[in-house]
């Protein structure tokens, strides 16, 4: 499986970018009230530990199940999905993805395309590919045109515009909306936004829409919202193009509900949201409204790499609730535009590894201090922590794969100082003796200990030994313990 | 990393005679005055504490680090060490976890040592949740009026799921208030090899954290896992602060004794 990518990662290290909005302390100030306000919201529809986790394992075993025959799922949804009138294209790289779409847009001799959310177009860089070949896309979800005015990425998969503040995107609307004049008004600016973009669905041939579930059984997808524009993306253009990962496919219709809870209660801490689409097919003869064409493009770019290892697969169990950000101490500090990757915190540091390689990655994979917040937040139980860990070492190439095939860039992040350290510590913890001598050495010349020890002592007083190990100190109590000898 | 919250050991039907003691490589270097601590107050319930001395580190340095083979040579030394069927103490959340949730992975199970390293995990304990769980102790504080504020880690909060241990033995002080802090849950920003590879991150997080635990208002910090200390000790000296954590085995040591 080739990880194709259009765009290498950003220049700039994932530290540099970090930095830069650490040392912004209203950003950070607005981040974290933000992600306070989503924990909150969350918590409110969980009062119940007990029915939190008896749902939690509900979802994470429909989501293994699914994954379990994913291939034949596929298959199924396919044929179910033509027996619909829904055509279906196969995308194993984002230029593949790009390619179908354009194509479709071509035949179609359309401009211009309205998007409704979707991650996965973010993804493979829909609007980029798009605008290369003079076709327009227009977001249609406000958080994602406020961003697209911008000229910016989305800073979260549920909220993309979080990072901007109300003065921000009224200032962006005043500037970039023609005839439009200042207002920090919420209520307005969304009647600015609405406006916009009625006049583009009314105009418009393509919608293009993003998949929440897709049910193999029927050959329904299933699209979450708050807004009506996914329901006026998928319905009032002639054509409506969908788009997903090869992984949100379920069996059966009544695997949907379970996880649509688990979904809404976590994502933005609604029990519903304002509009739920089951979508099953195009117009039918007969029917007064609704698109007379109908696709579904499934990319798989990287998926079927986490599919094929044992040791990765939970990473696709992932239904994109976006808590794991919401609940995370790094993400909370820097916000999702430092990371890089369309997907950022830490259901990004998970998959971006199976998108973009190990080597691009590797600053991602450790940027965590695995105390597991993420993973106790997931509604489907991914155990992020531990897939770090396991990406760590496949990054570092610390130790023999347990399984094939090999990830993208296995070994990429090895860095020769920090294999040579770790070598050596285990070369002195794992025999007593040398470790006796170590630390003999380091408690009776701890006054030798340095003053500046690396980053360590940047913010910190630096660590110095104690006079006498603890092993001393256990050694010295048993002797006095011990019957005096004659 | 099993975070769900049915980790819970099962426990022994009698009272142990005998425990292992495992103290972990910071505080052996770092901070043994916690492991005597820690070992006094096991002995003073009537235990008796085995110190195996060819002991040295869990291993868990390097396997969070990505180099799972130089952690696996570390902790096949430290498993060989408990042949005998007695409960493993272990004075760090963190340690306790490794060694419980992540040395059977590590291992794998066709390792000559698997079986050895299952029954291990089954044994491992974490010491506050040793005296609250198995030793059921009742403490007798004989200290002065103080306030106090708890940092948990998270390995022993989201791991071990020991979080309220800690807790329910300082409610027992009778002269001890606890007082709360804001984002009780939230991480210090330690996570080992963290605090030095993303080190602006992790001094945000400790910064924040060191706040927080200024704010509470408490007179003393304590902590069950020696790596946070460090980091916030560290953390809250740098700035000048006078606040500085201690393992929460030396104080509850301090407070068992007859005070001048």
């Amino acid at each position: 499986m080739s990880t194709h990518t259009l765009h290498p990662m950003p220049q700039a290290s994932f530290r540099k970018r970090s930095q830069e909005v650490l040392d912004n302390p209203a950003l950070r100030k607005s981040f974290r009230g933000a992600m306070d306000f989503l924990m909150q919201k969350r918590a409110a529809q969980f009062p119940d530990p007990a029915r939190l986790e008896a749902l939690r394992r509900q979802g994470e075993a429909i989501r293994q199940y699914s994954l379990s025959r994913l291939p034949e799922l596929l298959e199924q949804l396919e044929a179910n999905l033509k027996k619909n009138g829904v055509q279906v294209h196969w995308a194993e790289t984002p230029v593949q993805a790009q390619e179908i779409i354009a194509g479709i847009m071509a035949r179609a001799d359309a401009e211009m395309i309205v998007k409704g959310k979707s991650m996965v177009s973010e993804e493979i860089e829909l609007n980029h590919a798009l605008e290369a070949r003079g076709i327009a896309a227009l977001e249609s979800d406000m958080g994602e045109y406020i961003v697209q005015l911008a000229g910016e990425r989305p800073s979260h998969i549920i909220m993309p515009a979080i990072h901007k503040t109300k003065e921000e995107i009224a200032r962006l609307f005043a500037e970039k909306v023609p005839g439009v004049d200042y207002t920090d008004s919420v209520d307005e600016l969304i009647q600015i936004g609405r406006q916009v973009l009625r006049e583009k669905f009314r105009a418009t041939k393509v919608g293009l829409s993003g998949v929440n579930f897709a049910v193999a059984e029927t050959g329904t997808i299933c699209l979450v919202e708050n807004e009506g524009n996914g329901r006026m993306c998928t319905t009032v253009p002639d054509i409506h193009i969908a788009i997903t990962g090869i992984e949100k496919v379920v069996e059966k219709l009544e695997h949907v509900p379970p996880l649509l809870a688990l979904l809404t209660r976590s994502a933005t801490g609604q029990a519903v949201t304002t509009y739920f689409n089951w979508i099953t097919g195009p117009r039918r003869p007969g029917e007064l409204d609704g698109p007379r064409e109908m696709h579904l493009v499934l990319v798989d770019n990287g998926r079927t790499q986490a599919y094929a290892r044992p040791d990765f697969r939970a990473t696709l169990q992932c239904i994109r609730c976006g808590a794991c950000m919401n609940h995370c101490p790094v993400y909370t500090r820097i916000g999702g535009l430092a990371y890089g990757t369309t997907y950022p915190g830490p259901i990004g540091k998970i998959i971006s590894p199976h998108m973009l390689g190990l080597k691009g990655t590797s600053d991602l994979v450790t940027a965590s201090s695995l105390c597991g917040a993420c993973g106790e937040v997931c509604p489907v139980k991914i155990p992020i922590p531990q897939l770090l860990i396991d990406l760590r070492a496949r990054s570092q190439a610390g130790g023999p794969d347990p399984h094939t095939p090999p990830l993208a860039g296995e070994g990429e992040g090895r860095k020769p100082l920090l294999a040579l350290s770790f070598k050596l510590w285990s070369r002195l913890y794992r025999s007593p003796a040398l470790y006796r001598l170590f630390s003999f050495l380091a408690t009776r010349f701890r006054r030798l200990t340095p003053g500046r020890q690396g980053a360590w002592t940047d913010s910190r007083t630096p660590l110095v030994p104690a006079p006498r190990s603890l092993h001393e100190l256990v050694r010295q109590r048993e002797l006095s313990r011990s019957p005096q000898k004659p | 990393m099993n975070l769900s919250p049915e980790h819970g050991n099962p426990c022994p039907a009698a009272r142990p005679h005998t425990v292992y003691f495992f103290g972990t490589c910071l505080i052996d270097l770092f901070d043994p005055r916690a492991g005597i601590s820690a070992m006094d107050i096991l002995e003073q319930e009537g235990v008796r504490v085995v110190f195996p001395e060819a002991q040295s580190c869990c291993g868990q340095p390097a396997y969070t680090s990505g180099y799972p083979a130089e952690a696996l040579a570390v902790a096949e030394q430290q498993v060989r060490l408990f042949t005998e069927d007695w409960p493993i103490v272990v004075p760090s959340g963190s340690c306790a976890g490794m060694m419980k949730h992540h040395w059977p992975r590590l291992f794998g199970a066709d390792h000559p040592l698997a079986s050895q390293v299952a029954a291990v995990a089954t044994r491992v304990y974490e010491f506050t949740e040793f005296l609250v769980k198995i030793l059921n102790v009742k403490l007798e504080d004989k200290g002065q009026p103080t306030k106090v504020v708890l940092h948990t880690s998270c390995s022993a909060r989201r791991e071990m799921g020991v979080h309220l241990t800690s807790k329910a033995l300082l409610g027992q002080l009778a002269q001890v208030e606890v007082v709360q802090q804001e984002r009780e849950a939230e991480c210090c920003g330690f996570g080992g090899a963290f605090s030095v590879r993303h080190p602006e991150l992790s001094a945000a997080m400790a910064g924040d954290k060191a706040q927080a635990l200024l704010a509470s208002g408490a007179e003393q910090l304590v902590s069950a896992d020696c790596g946070c200390l460090a980091n916030i000790n560290g953390t809250l000296a740098k700035s000048g602060k006078s606040l500085k954590g201690q393992h929460i085995a030396t104080f509850l040591k301090s407070r068992l004794e007859p005070q001048a």
